[in-house]
């Protein structure tokens, strides 16, 4: 193996508006839908009953904490892993048994499976190839498909002369390349830089929003799946805990894990709030507990109190978040009283 | 640590020794052997009908004990690392076990099992005749050959993983596609470097085939046992140098293309 000399900048700021991708990618609208899903591997146990239906032309995110079973609900979809019972539908067709060969599927995995030995072009055009396209037209669509992803140029060269954000992008490319009717990608950004994942990601969610290609994203990162998906599917441990949109699930959490998995999270007097729901003050009111204050840390615009309740030992963490501004009007001492409760 | 410099070429000087008496010397007298009477006289050696015979013989075998292995090792390494069955271990060992076992052993092996006396002695019993015949040196060069192209081919497909040929399935190509457009091209270096070390030791082995060898001098004899045959009972120590030197050729021909593809394999 060479070690892998970044020839180009690996900021990718040379993305293309995924807008003028419209015309090249005509998707339609096809619906997963998951019914009754279990699978084990030995004694484990990876999915549990899992009913899931993904709205057509959606961007989903899976969300959960590794050993979910995010990647093998996804995988069950692309046909990588066969599920022990239920059944799964793409576009209303049962495809259950079907090999992912035929299942007309783009997957797209974190490591990106660059085909090492193959250029750019061969890469991109590995689909069309298998399906016998004429040369000429697997040659316009893998330049086509080249110019959306912005690799327009890195024709003939090899995976290993890209940088990770590129190799992904081809990768992306070579799953377009088929005509998916969905789009599958299991932690795409996840072996990426936090520049290099923020801009792949906003481009991402453009593109599809443009194509409507039926997408669903494998994360473990919330900010991620809040970030672009329309819905968000939280996991543990091989349920679904939760199904809605971003807004919803971190609003309204189905429960305390998929609360502490969406966001930071503060223990008063035994239960969840969210640190930015706490409000502190001098007077003492209906339900407000009284603490003593142990820290104040200033980040910038918010500052963090952390707090110690004397009745509540060993419950867990508690910190308010407030702006700079309420901090300053309140006035807080290390040591100091205060009265807080939860809105 | 530093070593100081007497000491260097002390260490220098020994390795050096060491390496001239036991390896280049040796060789380089049999080289100076064969071509004392000048090059005339080796050609002559080494283009009797005899030796001609020989070096076919040698080459046939290989011609036919290197596709196999290929095939079968290439099998047996995709069953090894992709494949989730009970017995792995069992498997693993067999693979290793030429490695272990004398080649004398070996012969002997094959003559009890389809020797005339053997469980399989009813197949020349039909005239194919096995041991002491090309089937029976073929039978042998493959066990001693058998772990090469598996022991080379199976750490290449544990590198690449499974990631490339799942997203080759999920393009849509088959089992069999995905096999020569993914697979073989990712292990071709790995795999070319079991085929060399299979040709070196093929054309090298002695101790198998002389067991099942009839032995007889333009016939059945490989390079190997030419150098024995002249050497032990022809008395004619200088046709053994030219078949040695012959058989080193050959060598050297396979070393070097083992160094290279060995640098461009780690390159790829």
């Amino acid at each position: 193996m060479t070690p892998h000399a970044p020839t180009v900048d690996d900021r990718d700021g040379d993305l293309p508006d995924p807008t003028d991708a419209a015309p090249a990618i005509v998707a339609e609208s096809h619906e997963i839908a998951v019914t009754g899903l279990n699978k084990h591997y030995g004694d484990y146990h990876a999915l549990r009953d899992v009913d899931l239906t993904i709205p057509g032309g959606s961007l989903t995110a899976l969300l959960g904490p590794s050993g979910s079973g995010k990647s093998t609900l996804l995988r069950a979809v692309a046909g990588l892993e066969v599920p022990d019972a239920g059944t799964v539908l793409i576009g209303g067709q049962d495809v259950t048994f079907v090999p992912p060969q035929r299942r007309e599927i783009g997957f797209v995995f974190q490591h990106y499976a660059a085909f090492k030995h193959l250029t750019v072009r061969g890469n991109v055009g590995f689909g069309p190839r298998i399906r016998k396209r004429p040369k000429a037209e697997i040659d316009r669509r893998v330049d086509e498909l080249l110019e959306i992803v912005g690799l327009a140029g890195y024709q003939e060269r090899y995976p290993s002369q890209l940088s990770g954000g590129q190799r992904q992008r081809m990768a992306l490319a070579r799953a377009l390349a088929v005509e998916p009717r969905v789009l599958l990608l299991d932690e795409p950004f996840g072996a990426l830089d936090a520049k290099v994942r923020d801009d792949l990601r906003q481009w991402m969610r453009r593109l599809q929003a443009e194509t409507g290609v039926t997408t669903v994203l494998v994360t473990h990162d919330q900010e991620e799946a809040l970030d672009v998906a329309d819905h968000v599917a939280v996991l543990a441990e091989g349920r679904i805990e939760q199904w809605g949109t971003p807004r919803e699930v971190y609003d309204r959490p189905a429960n305390d894990f998929v609360k502490s998995f969406l966001g930071p999270t503060a223990v008063l007097r035994g239960e969840l709030v969210r640190p930015h729901d706490l409000v502190l003050s001098h007077e003492a009111a209906d339900g407000a507990v009284p603490v003593t204050v142990r820290r104040v840390v200033h980040l910038g615009f918010e500052v963090r109190v952390e707090l110690d309740d004397a009745e509540a030992a060993g419950d867990g963490d508690l910190s308010a978040q407030l702006t700079r501004g309420e901090a300053a009007r309140l006035d807080l001492e290390p040591g100091g009283r205060v009265y807080v409760r939860a809105t | 640590m530093r070593i100081s410099r007497p000491a260097t070429l002390t260490l220098r000087t020994v390795a050096l020794v060491y390496l001239g008496v036991l390896v280049a010397l040796p060789i380089g007298l049999i080289l100076l052997r064969t071509f004392e009477d000048g090059f005339g006289a080796f050609w002559e050696q080494v283009t009797t009908p005899a030796a001609i015979s020989a070096l076919s013989l040698s080459l046939v075998i290989v011609a036919i004990v290197v596709p196999l292995n290929v095939v079968f090792g290439v099998a047996t390494a995709l069953a090894l690392v992709r494949g989730r069955f009970r017995g792995r271990g069992v498997v693993q060992a067999i693979v290793d076990l030429p490695f272990a076992v004398s080649p004398i052993v070996v012969g002997a092996s094959l003559i009890l099992l389809w020797g005339a006396e053997g469980w399989f002695g009813f197949v020349e019993d039909t005239g194919f005749k096995v041991i002491f015949a090309l089937p029976g040196m073929v039978l042998a060069t493959i066990f001693v050959t058998l772990p090469f192209v598996v022991r080379e081919v199976e750490p290449v497909l544990h590198e690449i993983g499974e990631e490339q040929e799942q997203a080759a399935a999920t393009l849509g190509a088959s089992r069999w596609q995905t096999f020569w457009r993914v697979t073989l091209p990712a292990i071709r270096w790995g795999l070319t470097y079991g085929v060399v070390l299979t040709v070196a030791r093929a054309l090298g082995e002695f101790g198998a085939v002389i067991m099942v060898s009839a032995g007889v001098a333009g016939e059945s004899q490989t390079l190997t046992l030419l150098v024995h045959s002249r050497y032990i009972d022809d008395h004619n120590e200088f046709g053994a140098y030219a078949a040695s030197t012959t058989l080193m050729f050959l060598a050297i021909v396979t070393l070097l293309l083992m160094t290279v593809l060995d640098r461009k394999r780690h390159s790829a």
